[in-house]
């Protein structure tokens, strides 16, 4: 036992725990509520990521010709393998959503504000890389989805002035999209976003301490950069409390149930599926990105035309801008959200926005449907020309962006009752010349062709 | 403060004035020197466009006039590890005797895979629904240029096609 405590008292001499490290674990913080254990469940995720990440990365094979394979192996093969992949993959989507979370009500809060603009700024930029550890991972399953969300990826970049041919070659590495290109995503998912994200965790947290954990906003308590600190450090001496552990169990409780739940879902749901292997000669394809872009996958399906290159690079920037400015456009001034109705809205604004968008990027209406066939409780009991125009209605991929009866795409105009809305001059007419996004037939059907579609278009009515 | 002492304080800030810079200076030196072979390995391979290469997809006979049939071609010098990513889908048409025209499969929108309608003679895209006439015209939707096509000849009896990058971005 003596020995014991010799042994401790010669490290902590050298090592400095009780001298150096130990008075900020228990330094002292402001009383604050559950809101504030967001940003330390955040920091958890990302040491889950790290850790199953590590694992993994002892199995998976960043080659074109065994990635695959390799996943297939942890997914269905490995102890466990389902379990960890699981892990990583409602782990990132934890750390996403905490992420958000945070800025959210770190934003609320007002904590941005004097002087804590550099803990706003580095967190920012740390919810940028989150973004592109989501994306770059999503393309290590190396599967169809991944192999055409490289090539889309990189037909956006390329819509970025001047140097847009050359994010181009950055990003695929070589003539197509190929065996150069998923190393490269690998070693900037593993070793380049990884790393920086380290240091700036590290910069963040060393921040965090710098400045103290902000106080809770009181309405008509505004900031003063003038007085603040006194302020603050009067406060800390009148009813602060150590961080280790009267603040921090809040930390490792919320972290204990949101970690449980990730593991639940791990275990329940497991990994997403692989899906069919990438293959370039495979077109079968549906590239859908995972949830946290579809947001932008379903703006992009709605920009027009004219502004789409202006969406695809000025929004993201335009966002990145925004957040980095906050800081600066509000510096001080009165921090609680009861007195910043703006803030509120902005909040409320984004949210919805992005919830809206992100149901309609699941849905896509925009997507034609391949494949399709005129249901038989339409086409059951027609005859004569109708029955060869619902047999061409089909075959001439009409039904791939049309409904009716209930099946085919949602892209042009539910047709199931149009014999309601137009006449048959009208139906030869949109047929012949397209418009609306809809292409001309008129080089393609034959005359004999048209009248069958016509005939059982004018049939499709509601009595 | 005596006059020598305090030359030998002036000395001495001159002297740490110059080690600073001398030790910045040093430092930036090593990064650069350790910078430039790292960023041209990583870099200069992108840049060499690989000359484009005609291969062979086939013999005349096995394309029927009219038909527009997906094709593949193999990259002519593929990483070892490539696997299946060294083919290129492409469509490849026959419109007469020794006529014979090749789109690339990616959409001009966003790069992904048009399905040719064999029926309706159009090519479709899964992700956004634009359309393509035959001939490669844009028909409909949100892609901005016609399908980009790859060069292709008859040399005696074969088809061929020549290589490129693929056509994602600038066509
Ligand atoms: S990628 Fe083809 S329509 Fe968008």
């Amino acid at each position: 036992m003596k020995l014991l405590k010799r042994a401790w008292a010669w490290l902590d001499d050298r090592i400095g725990w009780s001298s150096a490290i130990w008075p900020i674990v228990v330094h002292p913080v402001p009383k604050v509520n559950w809101w504030y254990v967001l940003g330390s469940a955040t920091l958890i995720a990302f040491i889950v990521q790290v850790v199953t990440g590590v694992a993994l990365a002892f199995t998976y094979v960043p080659a074109p010709n065994a990635a695959y394979e390799s996943l297939d192996f942890i997914t269905n093969r490995a102890v466990f393998g389902n379990v960890v992949r699981g892990l990583h993959y409602w782990g990132s989507s934890a750390m996403v959503v905490l992420a958000f979370a945070h800025l959210a009500h770190v934003f609320l809060i007002g904590a941005f504000k004097f002087p804590r603009e550099v803990n706003w700024l580095t967190g920012v930029v740390l919810l940028g890389m989150t973004l592109a550890m989501a994306f770059t991972g999503q393309l290590l399953r190396w599967n169809q989805d991944a192999y055409w969300a490289v090539s889309l990826m990189a037909s956006m970049a390329s819509r970025v002035p001047l140097v847009g041919d050359l994010l181009v070659d950055i990003i695929i590495a070589g003539q197509t999209v190929g065996g150069a290109t998923l190393t490269r995503f690998y070693a900037t998912h593993v070793f380049l976003i990884p790393a920086a994200m380290f240091v700036l965790v590290g910069l963040h947290l060393y921040l965090v301490i710098r400045h103290g954990v902000s106080e809770m906003p009181r309405p008509g308590r505004p900031v003063n950069p003038k007085t603040y600190r006194q302020e603050y450090d009067e406060l800390l001496h009148r009813d602060g409390i150590p961080f280790w552990p009267d603040f921090a169990w809040k930390d490792v409780v919320f972290a204990l149930v949101t970690g449980s739940l990730v593991l639940l879902l791990a275990v329940v749901l497991g990994a997403p599926e692989l899906g069919p292997q990438a293959n370039p000669t495979n077109l079968e394809a549906h590239p859908k990105p995972d949830w946290y872009f579809l947001w932008l996958f379903a703006l992009l399906s709605y920009a027009p035309p004219a502004l789409e290159s202006l969406v695809i690079v000025g929004l993201p920037l335009l966002l990145g801008i925004l957040l980095v400015i906050v800081p600066f456009t509000a510096p001080a001034g009165e921090r609680s959200w009861k007195r910043r109705p703006w803030a509120v809205a902005t909040v409320v604004f984004f949210g919805l926005s992005a919830g809206a968008l992100m149901w309609q990027g699941h849905r896509s209406p925009w997507a034609p449907v391949l494949h399709a066939e005129v249901p038989a409780s339409v086409s059951g009991d027609l005859r004569g020309d109708a029955a060869r125009g619902s047999a061409l209605f089909a075959s001439e991929a009409c039904l791939a962006c049309h409904l009716v009866g209930g099946a085919g795409g949602q892209r042009g105009p539910d047709l199931t009752f149009v014999g309601d809305r137009l006449t048959r001059e009208q139906l030869i007419w949109r047929i012949l010349y397209g418009g609306n996004n809809m292409p001309a037939y008129g080089q393609m059907l034959s005359p004999d062709d048209l009248d069958a579609l016509v005939a059982f278009l004018s049939e499709r009515r509601s009595r | 403060m005596t006059d020598r002492a305090q030359t030998a304080t002036a000395d001495l800030l001159d002297r740490r004035a110059f080690l600073n810079r001398l030790s910045l200076l040093l430092s930036g030196l090593i990064g650069l020197v350790l910078s430039v072979p790292i960023l041209a390995y990583l870099l200069t391979p992108l840049l060499r466009r690989a000359p484009g290469v005609w291969l062979n997809i086939g013999t005349t006979d096995t394309f029927k006039v009219g038909e527009t049939v997906q094709v593949a071609i193999e990259d002519p010098s593929p990483l070892p590890w490539a696997g299946e990513t060294t083919r290129t889908a492409i469509w490849l048409r026959r419109d007469g005797q020794t006529d014979f025209t090749a789109f690339a499969v990616n959409c001009t929108h966003l790069a992904c895979p048009v399905n040719w309608q064999a029926q309706a003679k159009i090519f479709l895209c899964p992700c956004h629904g634009g359309v393509f006439y035959g001939d490669g015209r844009v028909a409909a939707g949100p892609p901005p240029r016609p399908l980009p096509r790859y060069d292709v000849r008859v040399q005696g009896a074969n088809v061929q096609v020549l290589t490129r990058r693929v056509p994602i971005g600038g066509d």
